[in-house]
Protein backbone atom coordinates (compact mmCIF):
# COMPACT_ATOMS: atom_id res chain seq x y z
CA UNK A 1 0.00 0.00 0.00
CA UNK A 2 2.83 2.25 0.72
CA UNK A 3 3.96 2.19 -2.84
CA UNK A 4 0.53 3.26 -3.83
CA UNK A 5 0.46 5.85 -1.71
CA UNK A 6 3.48 7.33 -3.14
CA UNK A 7 2.36 6.41 -7.06
CA UNK A 8 -1.13 8.73 -5.79
CA UNK A 9 1.32 11.58 -4.03
CA UNK A 10 3.51 11.20 -7.47
CA UNK A 11 0.47 11.70 -9.66
CA UNK A 12 -1.19 14.97 -7.60
CA UNK A 13 2.35 16.47 -7.89
CA UNK A 14 2.25 15.47 -11.94
CA UNK A 15 -1.29 17.25 -12.73
CA UNK A 16 -0.34 20.10 -10.09
CA UNK A 17 2.69 21.08 -12.40
CA UNK A 18 0.58 20.79 -15.28
CA UNK A 19 -1.56 22.96 -13.38
CA UNK A 20 1.32 25.56 -12.72
CA UNK A 21 2.48 25.20 -16.23
CA UNK A 22 -0.66 26.14 -17.35
CA UNK A 23 -1.40 29.05 -15.17
CA UNK A 24 1.92 30.32 -16.64
CA UNK A 25 0.95 30.19 -19.91
CA UNK A 26 -2.09 32.22 -19.24
CA UNK A 27 -0.47 35.11 -17.52
CA UNK A 28 2.46 34.88 -20.41
CA UNK A 29 0.03 34.90 -23.11
CA UNK A 30 -1.92 37.67 -21.93
CA UNK A 31 1.28 39.78 -20.59
CA UNK A 32 2.97 39.35 -23.75
CA UNK A 33 -0.47 41.20 -25.13
CA UNK A 34 -0.52 43.90 -22.59
CA UNK A 35 3.16 44.31 -22.84
CA UNK A 36 3.41 43.87 -26.36
CA UNK A 37 6.03 41.85 -25.85
CA UNK A 38 5.82 39.26 -29.14
CA UNK A 39 9.28 37.27 -27.89
CA UNK A 40 7.23 36.36 -24.70
CA UNK A 41 4.48 35.39 -26.84
CA UNK A 42 6.42 32.78 -29.32
CA UNK A 43 7.84 30.97 -25.60
CA UNK A 44 4.50 30.18 -25.08
CA UNK A 45 3.83 28.67 -28.33
CA UNK A 46 7.13 27.25 -28.26
CA UNK A 47 6.39 25.68 -24.41
CA UNK A 48 3.16 24.45 -25.09
CA UNK A 49 4.74 20.89 -25.96
CA UNK A 50 5.59 20.62 -22.61
CA UNK A 51 2.13 20.58 -21.66
CA UNK A 52 1.10 18.05 -23.95
CA UNK A 53 3.56 15.62 -23.08
CA UNK A 54 2.70 16.07 -18.88
CA UNK A 55 -0.56 15.66 -20.37
CA UNK A 56 -0.25 12.46 -22.04
CA UNK A 57 2.06 11.13 -19.53
CA UNK A 58 -0.51 11.46 -16.90
CA UNK A 59 -2.95 9.43 -18.71
CA UNK A 60 -0.84 7.12 -19.14
CA UNK A 61 0.23 7.05 -15.35
CA UNK A 62 -3.75 6.96 -14.70
CA UNK A 63 -4.02 3.90 -17.34
CA UNK A 64 -1.64 2.37 -15.46
CA UNK A 65 -2.25 2.63 -11.90
CA UNK A 66 -5.77 1.55 -13.01
CA UNK A 67 -4.61 -1.79 -14.20
CA UNK A 68 -2.19 -2.21 -11.92
CA UNK A 69 -3.70 -1.24 -8.65
CA UNK A 70 -7.44 -1.62 -9.42
CA UNK A 71 -8.27 1.68 -7.46
CA UNK A 72 -11.68 1.63 -5.60
CA UNK A 73 -13.47 4.63 -3.61
CA UNK A 74 -11.62 7.94 -3.33
CA UNK A 75 -8.48 6.33 -4.96
CA UNK A 76 -10.70 5.58 -8.06
CA UNK A 77 -11.92 8.73 -8.35
CA UNK A 78 -9.03 10.37 -7.69
CA UNK A 79 -7.42 8.75 -10.83
CA UNK A 80 -10.47 9.35 -12.57
CA UNK A 81 -10.60 12.78 -11.84
CA UNK A 82 -6.77 13.77 -12.46
CA UNK A 83 -7.43 11.84 -15.76
CA UNK A 84 -10.09 14.33 -16.91
CA UNK A 85 -8.61 17.60 -15.63
CA UNK A 86 -5.35 16.75 -17.48
CA UNK A 87 -7.20 16.80 -20.65
CA UNK A 88 -9.48 20.51 -19.72
CA UNK A 89 -5.90 21.78 -18.30
CA UNK A 90 -4.36 20.78 -21.77
CA UNK A 91 -7.00 22.32 -23.70
CA UNK A 92 -6.41 25.75 -21.57
CA UNK A 93 -2.87 25.36 -22.92
CA UNK A 94 -3.92 25.43 -26.25
CA UNK A 95 -6.34 28.45 -25.45
CA UNK A 96 -3.29 30.10 -24.18
CA UNK A 97 -1.53 29.59 -27.35
CA UNK A 98 -4.36 31.19 -29.52
CA UNK A 99 -3.86 33.99 -27.43
CA UNK A 100 -0.20 34.21 -27.92
CA UNK A 101 -0.89 33.81 -31.36
CA UNK A 102 -3.74 36.88 -31.22
CA UNK A 103 -1.02 38.76 -29.17
CA UNK A 104 1.57 38.48 -31.97
CA UNK A 105 -0.61 39.86 -34.73
CA UNK A 106 -1.92 42.59 -33.17
CA UNK A 107 1.76 43.85 -31.16
CA UNK A 108 2.68 44.77 -35.09
CA UNK A 109 -0.50 46.68 -34.97
CA UNK A 110 -1.04 50.06 -33.50
CA UNK A 111 -3.04 49.38 -30.40
CA UNK A 112 -6.55 50.22 -30.50
CA UNK A 113 -7.20 50.81 -26.82
CA UNK A 114 -5.15 50.19 -23.70
CA UNK A 115 -6.26 46.82 -22.10
CA UNK A 116 -8.97 46.73 -19.23
CA UNK A 117 -10.75 43.95 -19.35
CA UNK A 118 -8.92 41.34 -20.90
CA UNK A 119 -6.24 41.43 -17.71
CA UNK A 120 -9.19 41.87 -15.24
CA UNK A 121 -10.60 38.15 -17.32
CA UNK A 122 -6.94 36.90 -17.56
CA UNK A 123 -6.49 37.20 -13.46
CA UNK A 124 -10.02 35.42 -12.94
CA UNK A 125 -9.13 33.01 -14.65
CA UNK A 126 -5.88 32.33 -13.39
CA UNK A 127 -7.02 32.41 -9.94
CA UNK A 128 -9.91 29.81 -10.94
CA UNK A 129 -6.96 27.31 -12.19
CA UNK A 130 -4.65 27.90 -8.94
CA UNK A 131 -7.93 27.33 -6.50
CA UNK A 132 -9.21 24.50 -8.20
CA UNK A 133 -5.62 22.51 -8.43
CA UNK A 134 -5.56 23.75 -4.37
CA UNK A 135 -8.41 22.15 -3.95
CA UNK A 136 -7.27 18.76 -5.93
CA UNK A 137 -4.72 18.85 -3.60
CA UNK A 138 -5.51 19.59 -0.21
CA UNK A 139 -9.75 18.21 -0.48
CA UNK A 140 -12.87 19.16 0.25
CA UNK A 141 -13.48 22.63 1.10
CA UNK A 142 -15.65 25.63 0.16
CA UNK A 143 -12.81 26.56 -3.26
CA UNK A 144 -14.11 24.56 -5.78
CA UNK A 145 -17.62 26.11 -5.37
CA UNK A 146 -16.32 29.16 -5.21
CA UNK A 147 -14.33 28.63 -8.55
CA UNK A 148 -17.83 27.81 -10.43
CA UNK A 149 -19.18 31.21 -8.78
CA UNK A 150 -16.12 33.33 -10.06
CA UNK A 151 -16.96 31.67 -14.14
CA UNK A 152 -20.14 34.25 -14.23
CA UNK A 153 -17.89 37.06 -13.23
CA UNK A 154 -15.66 35.51 -16.25
CA UNK A 155 -18.66 36.06 -18.44
CA UNK A 156 -20.18 38.92 -17.81
CA UNK A 157 -16.70 40.72 -18.75
CA UNK A 158 -16.55 38.77 -21.80
CA UNK A 159 -20.06 40.48 -22.60
CA UNK A 160 -19.06 43.89 -21.28
CA UNK A 161 -15.58 43.67 -23.43
CA UNK A 162 -17.66 42.68 -26.44
CA UNK A 163 -19.97 45.72 -26.16
CA UNK A 164 -17.34 47.72 -25.84
CA UNK A 165 -15.28 46.86 -29.13
CA UNK A 166 -18.77 46.72 -30.76
CA UNK A 167 -18.94 50.54 -30.41
CA UNK A 168 -15.95 51.37 -31.59
CA UNK A 169 -16.06 48.82 -35.04
CA UNK A 170 -19.84 50.81 -35.25
CA UNK A 171 -18.10 54.35 -34.88
CA UNK A 172 -14.86 53.16 -37.48
CA UNK A 173 -15.01 50.07 -39.49
CA UNK A 174 -11.36 50.28 -40.27
CA UNK A 175 -11.07 48.94 -36.58
CA UNK A 176 -12.98 45.95 -36.95
CA UNK A 177 -9.97 43.50 -37.92
CA UNK A 178 -7.93 44.34 -34.51
CA UNK A 179 -11.41 44.64 -32.53
CA UNK A 180 -12.46 41.38 -33.71
CA UNK A 181 -9.10 39.43 -32.76
CA UNK A 182 -9.70 41.22 -28.60
CA UNK A 183 -13.36 39.76 -28.58
CA UNK A 184 -11.18 36.10 -30.15
CA UNK A 185 -8.97 36.81 -27.20
CA UNK A 186 -11.69 37.55 -24.84
CA UNK A 187 -13.35 34.49 -25.83
CA UNK A 188 -9.99 32.37 -25.19
CA UNK A 189 -10.38 33.63 -22.12
CA UNK A 190 -13.61 32.76 -21.50
CA UNK A 191 -13.64 29.01 -22.89
CA UNK A 192 -10.46 28.79 -20.46
CA UNK A 193 -12.86 29.86 -17.17
CA UNK A 194 -15.06 27.17 -18.55
CA UNK A 195 -12.54 24.62 -18.49
CA UNK A 196 -11.47 25.66 -14.99
CA UNK A 197 -15.34 25.16 -14.00
CA UNK A 198 -15.45 21.68 -15.22
CA UNK A 199 -12.06 20.77 -13.16
CA UNK A 200 -13.63 22.09 -10.20
CA UNK A 201 -16.84 20.17 -11.12
CA UNK A 202 -14.77 17.28 -11.08
CA UNK A 203 -13.27 18.26 -7.43
CA UNK A 204 -16.57 18.16 -6.23
CA UNK A 205 -17.30 15.02 -7.63
CA UNK A 206 -13.53 13.66 -6.66
CA UNK A 207 -14.51 14.64 -2.48
CA UNK A 208 -18.12 14.03 -2.69
CA UNK A 209 -18.71 10.90 -5.52
CA UNK A 210 -21.42 13.10 -6.72
CA UNK A 211 -21.34 14.57 -10.16
CA UNK A 212 -22.89 17.80 -10.35
CA UNK A 213 -22.23 18.86 -13.84
CA UNK A 214 -24.73 20.06 -15.86
CA UNK A 215 -27.09 20.50 -12.87
CA UNK A 216 -27.52 23.30 -10.56
CA UNK A 217 -25.63 23.43 -7.67
CA UNK A 218 -27.95 22.97 -4.74
CA UNK A 219 -25.74 21.97 -1.75
CA UNK A 220 -22.93 24.40 -1.93
CA UNK A 221 -21.55 24.39 1.52
CA UNK B 1 -40.91 0.14 -12.66
CA UNK B 2 -38.36 -2.11 -11.15
CA UNK B 3 -39.93 -4.75 -8.53
CA UNK B 4 -38.00 -4.96 -5.78
CA UNK B 5 -38.86 -7.94 -3.50
CA UNK B 6 -36.81 -9.37 -0.66
CA UNK B 7 -36.37 -13.26 0.18
CA UNK B 8 -34.58 -13.14 3.41
CA UNK B 9 -35.32 -10.31 6.05
CA UNK B 10 -32.81 -10.13 8.80
CA UNK B 11 -33.76 -8.42 11.87
CA UNK B 12 -31.37 -7.50 14.30
CA UNK B 13 -30.23 -10.61 14.02
CA UNK B 14 -27.35 -12.01 16.17
CA UNK B 15 -25.55 -15.53 16.20
CA UNK B 16 -22.86 -16.23 19.74
CA UNK B 17 -20.26 -19.44 19.62
CA UNK B 18 -20.74 -19.97 23.79
CA UNK B 19 -20.03 -16.41 24.83
CA UNK B 20 -18.89 -15.37 21.90
CA UNK B 21 -20.69 -13.22 19.67
CA UNK B 22 -20.31 -13.06 16.30
CA UNK B 23 -22.51 -11.57 14.64
CA UNK B 24 -23.78 -8.71 16.33
CA UNK B 25 -27.69 -6.90 15.56
CA UNK B 26 -27.54 -7.52 12.09
CA UNK B 27 -29.65 -5.76 9.94
CA UNK B 28 -30.04 -6.66 6.15
CA UNK B 29 -32.51 -7.48 3.54
CA UNK B 30 -31.45 -10.03 0.92
CA UNK B 31 -33.51 -9.09 -2.82
CA UNK B 32 -34.86 -12.33 -5.01
CA UNK B 33 -33.01 -13.21 -8.12
CA UNK B 34 -29.73 -10.32 -7.07
CA UNK B 35 -26.17 -11.48 -6.09
CA UNK B 36 -25.66 -9.98 -2.94
CA UNK B 37 -21.89 -10.17 -1.86
CA UNK B 38 -20.58 -10.06 1.53
CA UNK B 39 -16.97 -8.83 2.43
CA UNK B 40 -14.74 -8.23 5.09
CA UNK B 41 -11.77 -9.34 7.04
CA UNK B 42 -11.05 -12.68 8.20
CA UNK B 43 -13.24 -13.09 11.46
CA UNK B 44 -15.97 -10.74 10.63
CA UNK B 45 -18.48 -12.89 10.96
CA UNK B 46 -19.86 -12.79 7.16
CA UNK B 47 -19.47 -16.67 6.51
CA UNK B 48 -21.29 -17.47 9.88
CA UNK B 49 -24.03 -14.80 8.68
CA UNK B 50 -23.72 -16.72 5.62
CA UNK B 51 -24.35 -20.11 6.83
CA UNK B 52 -27.11 -19.04 9.61
CA UNK B 53 -29.30 -18.22 6.30
CA UNK B 54 -29.73 -22.26 5.82
CA UNK B 55 -29.00 -22.73 9.60
CA UNK B 56 -25.78 -25.01 8.93
CA UNK B 57 -24.13 -23.06 11.86
CA UNK B 58 -26.95 -25.51 13.71
CA UNK B 59 -24.20 -27.90 13.61
CA UNK B 60 -21.91 -26.28 15.82
CA UNK B 61 -22.88 -27.07 19.27
CA UNK B 62 -22.58 -24.55 20.90
CA UNK B 63 -23.69 -21.55 18.63
CA UNK B 64 -26.73 -19.87 19.36
CA UNK B 65 -28.76 -16.88 17.53
CA UNK B 66 -30.98 -13.77 18.79
CA UNK B 67 -33.26 -11.56 16.90
CA UNK B 68 -35.25 -13.13 13.60
CA UNK B 69 -34.05 -14.29 10.26
CA UNK B 70 -37.23 -14.85 8.50
CA UNK B 71 -37.03 -16.22 4.38
CA UNK B 72 -40.64 -15.40 2.72
CA UNK B 73 -41.71 -13.68 5.57
CA UNK B 74 -41.05 -16.88 8.17
CA UNK B 75 -38.49 -17.27 11.11
CA UNK B 76 -36.29 -19.96 10.03
CA UNK B 77 -35.03 -20.26 13.46
CA UNK B 78 -38.84 -21.40 14.69
CA UNK B 79 -39.18 -24.59 16.06
CA UNK B 80 -41.34 -26.05 13.61
CA UNK B 81 -38.58 -24.97 10.64
CA UNK B 82 -38.04 -28.03 8.63
CA UNK B 83 -34.64 -27.68 8.37
CA UNK B 84 -33.76 -30.62 5.48
CA UNK B 85 -36.36 -29.08 3.27
CA UNK B 86 -34.86 -25.35 4.37
CA UNK B 87 -31.65 -26.76 2.87
CA UNK B 88 -33.27 -28.22 -0.08
CA UNK B 89 -34.36 -24.89 -0.68
CA UNK B 90 -31.79 -22.86 0.52
CA UNK B 91 -28.78 -24.48 -0.98
CA UNK B 92 -24.87 -23.81 -0.71
CA UNK B 93 -21.51 -24.04 -2.33
CA UNK B 94 -18.25 -24.29 -0.30
CA UNK B 95 -14.59 -22.90 -0.66
CA UNK B 96 -13.20 -25.78 -1.83
CA UNK B 97 -14.79 -28.42 -4.48
CA UNK B 98 -16.48 -31.36 -2.24
CA UNK B 99 -17.96 -33.42 -4.72
CA UNK B 100 -19.10 -36.84 -2.91
CA UNK B 101 -17.03 -39.57 -3.51
CA UNK B 102 -19.55 -41.61 -6.08
CA UNK B 103 -19.71 -40.57 -10.31
CA UNK B 104 -20.69 -37.39 -11.98
CA UNK B 105 -24.14 -38.68 -12.15
CA UNK B 106 -24.79 -39.94 -8.47
CA UNK B 107 -23.31 -36.58 -7.35
CA UNK B 108 -25.95 -34.68 -8.85
CA UNK B 109 -29.06 -37.78 -8.28
CA UNK B 110 -27.91 -37.46 -4.68
CA UNK B 111 -30.61 -35.26 -3.17
CA UNK B 112 -33.29 -35.96 -5.63
CA UNK B 113 -32.96 -39.82 -4.86
CA UNK B 114 -33.34 -38.70 -1.21
CA UNK B 115 -36.78 -36.47 -2.04
CA UNK B 116 -37.88 -40.12 -3.55
CA UNK B 117 -37.49 -39.78 -6.94
CA UNK B 118 -36.60 -43.08 -8.94
CA UNK B 119 -37.89 -43.21 -11.92
CA UNK B 120 -34.80 -43.16 -14.01
CA UNK B 121 -35.92 -41.06 -17.04
CA UNK B 122 -37.24 -38.27 -14.58
CA UNK B 123 -33.65 -38.68 -12.86
CA UNK B 124 -31.96 -38.47 -16.15
CA UNK B 125 -33.73 -35.34 -17.38
CA UNK B 126 -32.92 -33.32 -13.82
CA UNK B 127 -29.61 -34.28 -14.09
CA UNK B 128 -29.00 -33.30 -17.50
CA UNK B 129 -30.97 -30.44 -16.43
CA UNK B 130 -28.73 -29.62 -13.68
CA UNK B 131 -25.61 -30.02 -15.23
CA UNK B 132 -26.24 -27.96 -18.33
CA UNK B 133 -27.44 -24.67 -15.88
CA UNK B 134 -24.33 -25.39 -14.43
CA UNK B 135 -22.49 -24.98 -17.57
CA UNK B 136 -20.94 -28.69 -17.78
CA UNK B 137 -23.11 -31.03 -19.49
CA UNK B 138 -20.88 -30.84 -22.24
CA UNK B 139 -17.83 -31.32 -20.56
CA UNK B 140 -19.33 -34.35 -18.74
CA UNK B 141 -22.00 -36.11 -20.46
CA UNK B 142 -20.06 -38.43 -21.97
CA UNK B 143 -18.24 -39.50 -18.43
CA UNK B 144 -21.10 -39.29 -16.26
CA UNK B 145 -20.58 -42.57 -14.55
CA UNK B 146 -16.61 -41.50 -14.20
CA UNK B 147 -15.38 -39.91 -10.27
CA UNK B 148 -16.78 -36.78 -9.61
CA UNK B 149 -13.47 -36.25 -7.94
CA UNK B 150 -11.67 -37.67 -11.28
CA UNK B 151 -12.92 -33.79 -12.67
CA UNK B 152 -10.15 -30.57 -12.61
CA UNK B 153 -11.05 -27.99 -9.50
CA UNK B 154 -13.02 -25.43 -12.16
CA UNK B 155 -15.56 -28.42 -12.74
CA UNK B 156 -15.24 -30.25 -9.39
CA UNK B 157 -17.58 -26.78 -8.09
CA UNK B 158 -19.22 -26.68 -10.99
CA UNK B 159 -20.74 -30.16 -10.19
CA UNK B 160 -21.38 -29.17 -6.85
CA UNK B 161 -23.38 -26.54 -8.16
CA UNK B 162 -25.25 -28.80 -10.37
CA UNK B 163 -25.84 -30.76 -7.05
CA UNK B 164 -27.54 -27.56 -5.56
CA UNK B 165 -29.79 -26.90 -8.64
CA UNK B 166 -30.82 -30.44 -8.51
CA UNK B 167 -32.71 -29.68 -5.07
CA UNK B 168 -34.22 -26.72 -7.26
CA UNK B 169 -33.46 -24.35 -4.54
CA UNK B 170 -34.64 -20.38 -4.77
CA UNK B 171 -31.67 -19.58 -3.20
CA UNK B 172 -27.88 -20.60 -3.25
CA UNK B 173 -25.18 -19.76 -1.09
CA UNK B 174 -21.25 -19.48 -1.87
CA UNK B 175 -18.66 -19.15 0.62
CA UNK B 176 -15.94 -18.29 -1.43
CA UNK B 177 -16.36 -20.64 -4.35
CA UNK B 178 -13.75 -19.53 -6.60
CA UNK B 179 -10.72 -19.37 -3.74
CA UNK B 180 -9.02 -22.31 -5.34
CA UNK B 181 -9.38 -21.88 -8.54
CA UNK B 182 -7.69 -20.24 -11.53
CA UNK B 183 -8.58 -16.86 -13.03
CA UNK B 184 -10.40 -19.19 -15.83
CA UNK B 185 -12.33 -21.41 -14.08
CA UNK B 186 -13.10 -18.14 -11.50
CA UNK B 187 -14.42 -16.51 -15.02
CA UNK B 188 -16.40 -19.45 -16.12
CA UNK B 189 -17.87 -19.75 -12.07
CA UNK B 190 -18.58 -15.86 -12.45
CA UNK B 191 -20.01 -16.00 -15.64
CA UNK B 192 -22.51 -18.91 -14.35
CA UNK B 193 -23.48 -17.38 -11.51
CA UNK B 194 -24.38 -13.82 -13.26
CA UNK B 195 -26.38 -16.82 -15.17
CA UNK B 196 -28.14 -18.47 -12.58
CA UNK B 197 -29.50 -15.05 -11.17
CA UNK B 198 -32.39 -15.15 -13.49
CA UNK B 199 -33.38 -17.98 -11.71
CA UNK B 200 -31.51 -18.33 -8.45
CA UNK B 201 -31.24 -15.62 -5.61
CA UNK B 202 -27.63 -15.55 -4.67
CA UNK B 203 -25.39 -14.43 -1.54
CA UNK B 204 -21.76 -14.85 -2.15
CA UNK B 205 -18.95 -14.27 0.41
CA UNK B 206 -15.63 -13.49 -1.25
CA UNK B 207 -12.02 -12.20 -0.25
CA UNK B 208 -11.76 -11.35 -3.69
CA UNK B 209 -13.20 -7.71 -3.66
CA UNK B 210 -13.04 -7.17 -7.81
CA UNK B 211 -15.11 -10.46 -7.62
CA UNK B 212 -17.70 -8.57 -5.74
CA UNK B 213 -17.52 -5.43 -7.91
CA UNK B 214 -17.84 -7.76 -10.89
CA UNK B 215 -20.76 -10.04 -10.18
CA UNK B 216 -23.17 -8.40 -7.45
CA UNK B 217 -25.83 -5.94 -7.32
CA UNK B 218 -25.31 -5.09 -3.79
CA UNK B 219 -22.77 -5.66 -1.21
CA UNK B 220 -22.36 -5.72 2.75
CA UNK B 221 -19.30 -4.87 4.37
CA UNK B 222 -18.78 -6.62 7.77
CA UNK B 223 -16.02 -5.97 10.34
CA UNK B 224 -15.99 -7.32 14.23
CA UNK B 225 -19.28 -9.15 13.69
CA UNK B 226 -21.49 -6.07 12.60
CA UNK B 227 -22.88 -5.14 9.35
CA UNK B 228 -20.82 -1.84 8.55
CA UNK B 229 -22.43 -0.69 5.12
CA UNK B 230 -24.47 -2.19 2.72
CA UNK B 231 -25.55 -0.52 -0.37
CA UNK B 232 -25.74 -1.15 -4.57
CA UNK B 233 -22.34 -2.99 -5.42
CA UNK B 234 -21.33 0.81 -7.22
CA UNK B 235 -21.80 3.20 -4.49
CA UNK B 236 -20.22 0.50 -2.29
CA UNK B 237 -17.14 0.76 -4.60
CA UNK B 238 -17.21 3.61 -5.86
CA UNK B 239 -18.48 6.20 -3.20
CA UNK B 240 -18.54 4.16 0.12
CA UNK B 241 -20.47 6.43 3.31
CA UNK B 242 -18.29 4.84 5.98
CA UNK B 243 -14.89 5.53 6.63
CA UNK B 244 -13.85 1.55 7.99
CA UNK B 245 -15.51 0.22 4.32
CA UNK B 246 -13.27 3.10 3.03
CA UNK B 247 -10.77 1.87 4.24
CA UNK B 248 -11.50 -1.84 3.48
CA UNK B 249 -11.59 -1.51 -0.04
CA UNK B 250 -9.02 0.71 -0.82
CA UNK B 251 -6.40 -1.70 1.23
CA UNK B 252 -5.60 0.83 3.81
CA UNK B 253 -6.71 -1.13 6.52
CA UNK B 254 -5.84 -0.92 10.56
Amino acid sequence: MAIFDDELKDLRERVLKLGCMVEGAIRDSVKALVERDSSLAKEVIKRDHLINALDVGIDEECVRLIALRQPLARDLRLITTAMKITTDLERMGDMAVNIAERAIELNDEPQLKPFVNIPKMAELAQSMVRDALDAFVTGCSRLPYEVIKRDDEVDDLTVKNFEELLSFMIQDPKRIPLAIKRTYIAKYLERIADHATNIAEMIIYMCKGKMIRHTEISDAP
Amino acid sequence: MVEHKSIFEIKDFSIFYGDFMAVKNVMLTIESNKITAIIGPSGCGKSTLLRSLNRMNDLIISSRVAGELLFHGVDIYHKDTDVIELRRRVGMVFQKPNPFPSSVYENVAYGPKIRGIKKKNQLDEIIENALVKADLWKEVKDKLNESGLSLSGGQMQRLCIARSLAQEPEVILFDEPTSALDPISTAHIENLLQELQKTVTIVIVTHNMQQAARISNYTAFMYLGELVEFGDTNSIFVNPQNKLTEEYITGRFG
